[in-house]
């Protein structure tokens, strides 16, 4: 089985700072990841390989510095990367184009599989966009993947209810981050990820050379959010007494 | 692919096509529906395009009217012959109505079912969308939206460069227009094409509530892996009964992975959006994605053993300590103020 794992390189959203004039975040020199539950999809991909057999691919619309963290992925135990250079103007139109264009350039795929939603944007609209693109079926919020040789069956978190679907293949899955636990590389599978295989694709190798996106980003606004941050961490009774009188005060234990 | 679904996708790809004579409303949760009728009149005054809203699958027809006296010029009743409303095929419908009728904006409820859907949608139309969108407005010609992103950190302007603009729009963005019980609208049922598709529904079960509007609430205990148990809860319940009024909230991995509380409870960028006058977080490290969730709280309360945990930066008030004797305490200290 071709299975494709559609991982975001993404800043960590836990290390943005906010610029204290404009209040708005700063983008610039945050550390880089892998988006948290693409490794969740990553794991869910190593898994249906050990059971059905096949081989999984890492696929990555981004940066060239992504390719460092890609081999986390193959660490893990995915078996090689794509990794797309994205143009300077990209949305979530274009970024699908391509996945779906690169997957095409595989070959195909009999199972593709993506996050819930990426930690930075998360839109959600990158796996049922390239399911829509290459017209395969979507299984989407999938906590509960069950592969078999001819169909897929999984049991779906839709908010206001729980759906068990089935599906053929080709199929489309996006993960929540309750499918698994991600394993943690041991320290031969991090040495032997770097004689794994990651091809860098340009947009012409796949016929997507002059996309044009669908929406731009014209601005970030800044949040603002001030709190008073007053911690009391002396004698546990004194701080006790100190908080319920301010909660007093405000007038918030009437 | 089939020859049908082919000939469509092709069609919708066409670089000429721009629609620019309606703007389409879906969603299933008629409320919801209700609420983005409201916010479509205001802008397809300013679109000069007429308002439609769609109903699909089979026994809606008494729904309708209501979409008319809400602000719908036209109603279209779709997808009879479907019992399983997915969204490969429900897709498919919308793309042809929307190609049919010259659609220049889709709004589609913020439910997971209509986010996954609005993407299939404008991947096939080949063009962009917006999800979550809290405002949305013209300028200088183009449709704008606004959306959160980086975990609450910022506020994304999106604009459209591309039609239909395709927008997904959360509950209680909009106030729905109040009945107008004298207003006409026509409603017509229309036979729209869709694929076929390999996937099929199983099952569906409900999910398990437990009544909990934490959106509503004005004051919300919350509790996080710090609890060592799930007996444990009774005593941040103590704590919400000393304080009166209150509804019991939680991080994610309290609902979804322990499953201590349902996931009405959930608070956080993929849970709900809560907003009450005072938020208590005990035992709850603060990630982005949780603070996302309850940063516009007016007062927060922070309970950690860790000085070093990140709710404290987000914190009015915090304790560091070990919940287990801060609470007893904290339940007595509120007693005896009250
Ligand atoms: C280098 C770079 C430059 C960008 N420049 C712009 C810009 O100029 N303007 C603008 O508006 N936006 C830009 N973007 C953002 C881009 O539009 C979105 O981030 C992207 O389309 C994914 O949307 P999302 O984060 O909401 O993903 P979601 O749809 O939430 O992601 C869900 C899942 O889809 C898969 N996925 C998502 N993105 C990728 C990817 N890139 N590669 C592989 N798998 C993926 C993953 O499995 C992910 O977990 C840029 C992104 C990148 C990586
Ligand atoms: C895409 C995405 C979406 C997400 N969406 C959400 C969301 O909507 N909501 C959400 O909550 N999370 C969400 N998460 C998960 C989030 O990143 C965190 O993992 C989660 O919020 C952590 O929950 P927690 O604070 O309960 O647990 P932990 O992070 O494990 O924190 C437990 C805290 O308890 C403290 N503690 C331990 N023992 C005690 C004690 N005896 N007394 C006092 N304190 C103690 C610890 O110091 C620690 O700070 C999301 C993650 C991703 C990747």
């Amino acid at each position: 089985m071709n299975i494709v794992v559609c991982a975001k390189q993404v800043v960590d959203v836990g290390e943005i700072k906010v610029n204290p004039s404009s209040g708005k975040p700063m983008l610039e020199g945050i550390p880089k990841k892998i988006s948290d539950i693409d490794k969740n999809a990553c794991e869910e991909a190593i898994k249906v390989r050990e059971k059905v057999g096949g081989k999984v691919t890492v696929l990555t619309v981004g940066t060239p510095d992504a390719k460092e963290r890609m081999k986390e992925l193959l660490a893990m135990g995915a078996d090689n990367g794509v990794l797309v250079t994205v143009p300077d103007k990209a949305d979530h139109l274009v970024t699908s184009t391509l996945i779906s264009k690169a997957i095409q350039k595989m070959g195909g795929a009999d199972l593709i599989i993506c996050a819930e939603a990426s930690i930075d944007q998360f839109s959600g609209q990158i796996g049922p966009r390239v399911a829509g693109l290459l017209n395969i079926p979507q299984l989407t919020y999938c906590y509960k993947v069950t592969a078999e040789p001819q169909k897929l069956t999984a049991e779906r978190n839709l908010g206001d209810r729980l759906v068990t679907s089935e599906s053929s293949y080709p199929v489309l899955v996006t993960v929540t981050k309750e499918v698994n636990q991600p394993r943690l590389p041991s320290l031969m599978q991090i040495l032997g990820s770097a004689k794994k295989p990651i091809e860098v694709w340009g947009t012409s190798d796949i016929g997507a050379a002059d996309l044009k996106p669908g929406i731009e980003t014209i601005d970030i606004k800044g949040v603002a959010m001030s709190r008073k941050n007053i911690v009391f961490k002396d004698d546990l009774d004194e701080s006790v007494s100190k908080l319920a009188d301010s909660l007093s005060k405000e007038g918030l234990l009437g | 692919m089939t020859n049908r679904s082919l000939s469509l996708l092709t069609a919708y790809q066409r670089k000429d096509y721009w629609g620019d004579k309606m703007v389409v409303v879906y969603s299933e949760n008629q409320k919801l529906a209700c609420e983005m009728l409201s916010k479509a009149r205001e802008l397809s005054a300013e679109l000069n395009e007429k308002v439609t809203a769609v109903l699909i699958g089979n026994g809606k027809d008494q729904l309708s009217s209501e979409l008319i006296i809400h602000g719908a010029d036209k109603v279209v009743m779709t997808g009879a012959s479907l019992s399983d409303l997915k969204a490969e095929e429900v897709s498919d419908l919308l793309c042809a109505l929307a190609k049919e009728e010259g659609a220049g904006l889709m709004m589609i409820g913020s439910s997971k079912d209509g986010k996954e859907l609005a993407a299939r949608v404008s991947s096939k139309l080949g063009v962009g969308c917006s999800t979550d969108s809290k405002k949305l407005y013209m300028r200088d010609g183009s449709i704008c939206s606004e959306r959160v992103v980086f975990s609450g950190n910022g506020v994304a302007v999106e604009r459209f460069t591309s039609r239909p603009a395709v927008v997904t729009v959360p509950p209680k963005a909009y106030d729905p227009l109040p009945a107008d019980v004298g207003r006409q609208g026509e409603t017509v049922r229309k036979e729209l094409p869709y694929g076929t598709y390999g996937s099929r529904t199983v099952k569906v079960d409900p999910m398990l509530s437990e009544g909990a509007n934490v959106e509503d609430a004005e004051k919300i205990v919350s509790c996080g892996r710090g609890f060592k148990n799930s007996a444990d809860i009774k005593l941040i319940e103590e704590l919400a009964g000393a304080l009166k009024g209150y509804t019991l909230g939680c991080s994610r991995p309290i609902a979804a992975d322990l499953k201590w509380l349902s996931e009405d409870h959930w608070i956080g960028l993929s849970g709900h959006k809560v907003k009450p006058k005072l938020y208590v977080a005990c035992g709850i490290s603060g990630q982005v994605q949780h603070v996302a969730g309850m940063r516009d709280s007016g007062l927060i309360v922070a309970i950690n053993k860790d000085a070093n945990a990140p709710i404290f930066k987000v914190a009015d008030y915090g304790i560091v300590g070990d919940l287990y004797q801060v609470l007893p305490k904290l339940i007595n200290a509120i007693k005896a103020r009250t």
